[in-house]
């Protein structure tokens, strides 16, 4: 009876990766203890649909860059230039927007490459020619601010034309957020009936069905609950859904493809990666390359959001992003993190800043409690480390 | 005084799920030096850690007695103070600083707190001298080989004026000659009066120098007895719990045709220019055919394979044939696409990736083979299937395929590294040291697994240091000796001593 017990607990704790993800839950916990907090320090002002979609906006432009980042941290690199990354990027694009009349999405296109083609080149030294990333990309943190206030004047510019605004202001109507709601959820039902199928293909073992039944429930009820709140107050919005796809897209190339694999192989052990025929090179170029692609996204994002672009945008946004991954579980020994955990930890950031400055805390606070999240976050992993 | 300088009594350690130590009991008398053997895993590291004090008073049951008084350690410190002084396996020198600096690290001789130099210089050269090593104190660690490294830890050791002394694994990454050094000096502390703990798995030096041999398997203690009244096969069958018949498990298999060749490789030192490591060495390879490269440590085996692998970071020449043809190999990825699959040297450092899974190991070097589309997803199922087809294959043991691999026992570790080289498919295997530091069991099931492959027609290239697996397991060996091929054997009627010879620089052929 007692053996029985025991060997279902294991299947449960198999299938359903409760054993691999304890870092990450105590996350979401952690989360929804700060939450609660400030749902009762604001008398429930905190949790309207109002400020939860707020929320969800503020923590977009840090989510973007941690998911970014924390591929970099996996690979046991660092980019700490991120930040100047996002201000140029974005500068770029409201100049050729607003100074050369140029269209929106040109300009967003132009913005992109160019954050591609600035990843390549932190890349190129850090792979191609052995430059610590650290220093490449401290020195592309300076260079890259600096020619933002050099093609800028200095000045902050401003106005957008309307379909840059777009992307960073626009929402869902309640209609089209439920039609997404309901697609996402077939897609759920489709990809678990479709892996079972697949597993029972390969003769492999199957997790109970009541494991999946569950799995789709809590996903169906979460996917409801957000678009249901979100649509009480205007809708999803765009920026939100952005940051969603990119998580969704970049989780799975982390888990599930083998660029993904090569990269966790890297982090954890390089000289084994070597040796297994890894192109250790290459990758690391391409992963510069995605965190400045990702770094424009998110520049343009900022830029669109504000309607402007100024000198200091995103100034310090690469410490925000390194903290968000590294609460989220990356380790910056390298092999370890996940995309879900740095998202999970760029809205913990956010919600410490938007729940203080709700309680009209004096600004400095937030810095200091940041700070102290980040450091009791890593404190915690290594005592549960040690155990 | 009592007789014994350290007594351990019902020693009991509880990691999460595992009794690592049951109930041990230990004891050992003044002034000889101490054998304790086991498989790994065995629980000899765990005792020798709670001795030493890296587990604290308290993290265990049982009571220690040192020199007759009740022994309570709160850190390794503590330890020191008392006399107890632990060399492990892994070397614990600091590269980057002097031998001087090293052996005095922790207690540098000071006036007022700042260095005097000059005394540490005289005390580091009387301590080397006194054991007749040749070794400038003032020369970077970095520098030196891993036997004389491995010396220059156990002089640190001493200067701490030790009394007992334990020493794990010491000689596992010696050459002969090096492991000759030690021995010596190991008997000449005795001479002294210093206590010694030696956990080894090589059991000809335990038969050597040992005057008691422990035996612990499981967390419990087998048995401990005068090593006059023992013989290797009976510590191994102790260690093992069965008997062995044959160490090494030769089977008949055919061997063909020539398939591939490697002709005046030349390897170059990373660090100095135009100082070859490697000279001039060729050789060829039957399919089939399980070749021996012997040698001491220094004589460029390593770098040879690893250059013919395309893993070396310096310069080499030299031309390889593949079948009659040239082929031109940059990088281990090029290797690979032509067959050939090299199990490093040294596991956890270029073998593993500790935080990744025993799944996730088994296939990193082979992900190609599982992309199902563009955007390289990787079919799951397909490689879930291969791989525990493999663990069954090769006996893995694992409680799960997503156990990570740092969890598993060093021979289990080894047999994971041989697992991801065999899902390449290779023609050729490439094997740097691939039973060091595994246990009897562990050792006996890879050459077993060895044999089985040379009989599908893979060829093997083995790299030991150990000469009596070279002679048993290689159907023909080449020797090597300060870079240069030495000489070439078909394993026919050949003696340790011949191929000894041959690795220290004199030239001898039997064919």
């Amino acid at each position: 009876m007692i053996k029985s017990d025991k060997t279902e607990k294991d299947i449960i704790k198999r299938f359903s990766g409760l054993n691999l993800n304890i870092k990450l839950y105590t996350m979401v916990l952690a989360l929804v203890a700060i939450w609660i907090i400030f749902s009762v320090a604001t008398d429930g002002n905190f949790i309207t649909p109002r400020n939860i979609s707020n929320l969800l906006r503020q923590t977009t432009v840090t989510g973007i860059l941690a998911i970014g980042m924390v591929f970099v941290i996996i690979a046991g690199q660092i980019d700490l230039s991120v930040g100047s990354l996002l201000g140029l990027t974005g500068g770029i694009a409201a100049i050729l927007n607003v100074w050369y009349n140029l269209n929106g999405l040109v300009s967003i296109f132009v913005a992109l490459i160019i954050g591609i083609l600035l990843g390549l080149w932190n890349g190129w030294w850090v792979a191609y020619r052995n430059v610590p990333a650290f220093i490449v990309t401290l020195a592309g943190l300076l260079v890259f601010r600096g020619i933002l206030i050099g093609i800028s004047k200095g000045y902050t510019i401003a106005p957008l034309s309307t379909d840059f605004q777009f992307i960073g202001q626009a929402y869902l109507t309640p209609s089209s957020g439920y039609i997404l709601g309901v697609v996402a959820v077939f897609l759920v039902i489709y990809l678990v009936l479709n892996s079972r199928k697949t597993k029972a293909k390969y003769n492999l073992e199957l997790p109970p069905l009541w494991i999946d039944m569950l799995k789709i429930a809590i996903l169906i009820f979460f996917i409801g609950l957000f678009i249901f709140i979100l649509n009480l107050y205007i809708g999803v919005p765009l920026s939100v859904l952005i940051l969603l796809i990119l998580m969704l897209v970049f989780s799975y190339i982390s888990s599930k493809t083998v660029f993904g694999r090569r990269v966790y192989a890297i982090g954890g052990n390089v000289e084994a990666a070597k040796l297994s025929g890894i192109d250790v090179k290459k990758i690391t170029l391409i992963l510069f390359a995605l965190n400045g692609l990702l770094a424009a996204f998110a520049g343009v994002l900022l830029t669109s959001t504000l309607n402007a672009a100024s000198v200091s945008a995103g100034q310090n946004a690469e410490l925000d992003a390194i903290a968000a991954s590294v609460i989220g579980g990356a380790s910056l020994s390298g092999g370890v993190g996940t995309v879900f955990g740095a998202v999970i930890g760029a809205l913990v950031m956010a919600s410490i800043d938007n729940g203080m400055s709700m309680l009209n805390s004096p600004p400095f606070w937030q810095f200091v409690v940041k700070g102290m999240i980040l450091l009791i976050a890593v404190w915690v992993d290594v005592i549960s480390k040690n155990k | 005084m009592s007789e014994y300088i350290l007594e351990m009594y019902n020693i009991t350690k509880e990691f999460p799920g595992i009794k690592a130590l049951d109930n041990v009991s230990f004891k050992v008398k003044r002034g000889e030096i101490h054998a304790l053997c086991g498989e790994n895993g065995a629980g000899k590291s765990t005792l020798m850690k709670i001795l030493s004090g890296v587990y604290p008073y308290g993290t265990y049951s049982g009571e220690i007695f040192y020199n007759g008084e009740k022994l309570i350690l709160h850190s390794i410190r503590d330890a020191e103070r008392k006399g107890i002084a632990i060399i492990y396996q892994e070397l614990a020198l600091i590269k980057e600083l002097s031998v001087k600096e090293n052996i005095f690290m922790g207690n540098e001789p000071n006036k007022n707190g700042i260095v005097d130099f000059d005394q540490m210089y005289i005390n580091a050269k009387k301590i080397l001298q006194q054991f007749n090593l040749d070794i400038d104190p003032n020369t970077l660690v970095k520098n030196l080989g891993v036997g004389q490294q491995q010396l220059v830890e156990i002089a640190k050791a001493l200067s701490k004026s030790a009394s007992l002394l334990i020493l794990d694994e010491p000689t596992s990454s010696l050459t002969e000659a090096d492991v000759e050094i030690l021995l010596k000096i190991l008997k000449k502390l005795k001479e002294n009066g210093v206590t010694c703990i030696y956990i080894s798995h090589k059991l000809d030096e335990v038969m050597e120098i040992a005057d008691t041999v422990t035996v612990i398997r499981d967390g419990k203690t087998i048995g401990t007895d005068s090593a006059k009244n023992l013989t290797k096969e009976k510590i191994i069958s102790m260690m093992v719990g069965r008997e062995l018949s044959q160490l090494y498990p030769r089977e008949k298999h055919f061997i063909g045709e020539v398939f591939f060749e490697v002709k005046d490789f030349n390897v170059y030192d990373t660090k100095i220019q135009n100082r070859r490591i490697v000279k001039n060495v060729s050789f060829k390879l039957r399919k089939g055919e399980i070749l021996g490269i012997a040698g001491l440590i220094g004589a460029g085996r390593t770098e040879l394979v690893s250059s013919i692998f395309g893993s070396y970071p310096g310069k080499w020449t030299g031309d390889v044939y593949l079948e009659g043809k040239k082929i031109i190999i940059r990088n281990p990825s090029d290797a690979l696409k032509y067959g050939i699959a090299m199990v490093p040297e040294d596991r956890k450092k270029e073998g593993l990736i500790s935080l990744m899974s025993v799944k996730e190991n088994m296939t990193i070097s082979n992900l190609e083979n599982y992309k199902k589309n563009l955007i390289g997803t990787i079919n799951e199922n397909r490689e879930l299937l291969d791989v525990k087809d493999y663990i069954k294959k090769i006996n893995i043991k694992t409680s799960h395929f997503s156990t990570q691999v740092k969890n598993l026992s060093g021979g289990n570790q080894q047999k994971v590294v041989l697992a991801k080289n065999l899902l390449s498919k290779p023609k050729i295997l490439i094997l740097d040291e691939p039973t060091r530091g595994i246990d009897v069991g562990a050792k006996y099931e890879i050459y077993k697994l060895m044999f089985s492959l040379a009989k599908e027609g893979i060829s093997i290239i083995m790299i030991s240091s150990e000469l009596p697996e070279i002679l048993g397991i290689s159907d023909r060996i080449i020797v090597m000796h300060e870079g240069e091929k030495k000489g070439e054997f078909e394993n026919k009627n050949v003696t340790q001593e011949m191929i000894m010879q041959c690795a220290i620089g004199g030239r001898s052929n039997n064919d």
